[in-house]
């Protein structure tokens, strides 16, 4: 299905994808759409390690499952990210990163 | 042209108009709704590349799960007109400079390396070999990482809940115990 399109064109799309998360990581202001930048760029390397498991290795599987364990990763990292935003909402009423310069009220 | 192209690119086009307005949107909601459709089209290129378990890990996990807990979140800390604040406009050129300039570096050394493509025959990423492989353990076995994967999945989620939890405040827990021990000093 993909015989005719080259690995290069999958490349540059996880390139460009990667480098538009880390524009919004530098960016944003807001702790929510920072991690949703975060998102971002790991969806960007699963990309990655998929396409280079299919055209260079294609009778192996270690891309397939170190994404799969990357999208775990990604799971409870964002579970975690969100629990402690809520708990610094509770705390400073806001999520923008200029207002929060304390560790400890 | 054949039909295959024309979906790769259209998820190719989508992935990267999406992933932009992600970035750049400054309602909060909006760009949460754009990242769902950026993992949707990612999901498409892995059914695209013939890994169908994995797609779909990616449409229930990430489209399913990740983007609800975050829409949560936002509905939980922020009002859903309210736009988002971003960096002044000298820092996002600079950024936008500095992007630019890593991306341009990253693609040039890609082109220059020229990856060949094997002409190996493609093993199938069914469900079933999937599945076998995660749980069988030596050579093409993965039992260790499924293992340790769940182990942090599931010390992820504990911390979570503990994180979230609604503490008590100091001065509550405080003013209980002085009373208590009023009245155990008065009885």
């Amino acid at each position: 299905m993909i015989d005719n399109i080259p690995l290069n064109s999958f490349l540059v799309i996880s390139t460009l994808m990667f480098f538009i998360g880390i524009y919004g990581f530098l960016t944003r202001r807001n702790l929510i759409t920072m991690l949703m930048s975060i998102e971002l760029i790991l969806n960007s390397v699963n990309i990655n390690f998929v396409v280079f498991n299919r055209f260079l290795y294609p009778n192996q599987l270690h891309g397939h499952f170190f994404s799969l364990i990357v999208i775990a990763v990604a799971a409870s990292e964002a579970a975690v990210a969100i629990a402690i935003i809520i708990n610094i909402y509770r705390n400073f009423k806001s999520i923008d990163v200029q207002n929060i310069d304390q560790m400890k009220l | 042209m054949t039909l295959s192209d024309i979906m790769f690119y259209l998820f190719a086009g989508s992935i990267l108009t999406f992933s932009v307005l992600t970035v750049t949107s400054r309602r909060i909601l909006r760009s949460a709704v754009y990242l769902l459709f950026v993992l949707v089209s990612t999901a498409g290129i892995y059914f695209m590349l013939n890994y169908n378990f994995l797609a779909a890990v990616q449409l229930t996990v990430y489209a399913g799960g990740i983007i609800v807990l975050i829409i949560f979140s936002i509905l939980l800390t922020s009002h859903v007109s309210e736009k988002a604040v971003v960096a002044p406009l000298s820092q996002q050129i600079y950024s936008a400079l500095a992007v630019a300039a890593g991306a341009v570096l990253t693609l040039m050394t890609i082109f220059r390396f020229g990856f060949t493509a094997t002409t190996v025959q493609q093993g199938d990423a069914t469900v079933q070999t999937v599945g076998r492989a995660l749980v069988s353990y030596g050579k093409d076995g993965f039992a260790l990482p499924f293992e340790v994967i769940s182990v942090l999945l599931l010390a992820a989620m504990v911390g979570a809940i503990v994180l979230a939890r609604k503490e008590k405040k100091v001065s509550d827990v405080a003013t209980p115990t002085t009373s208590n021990r009023d009245n155990t000093s008065k009885s």
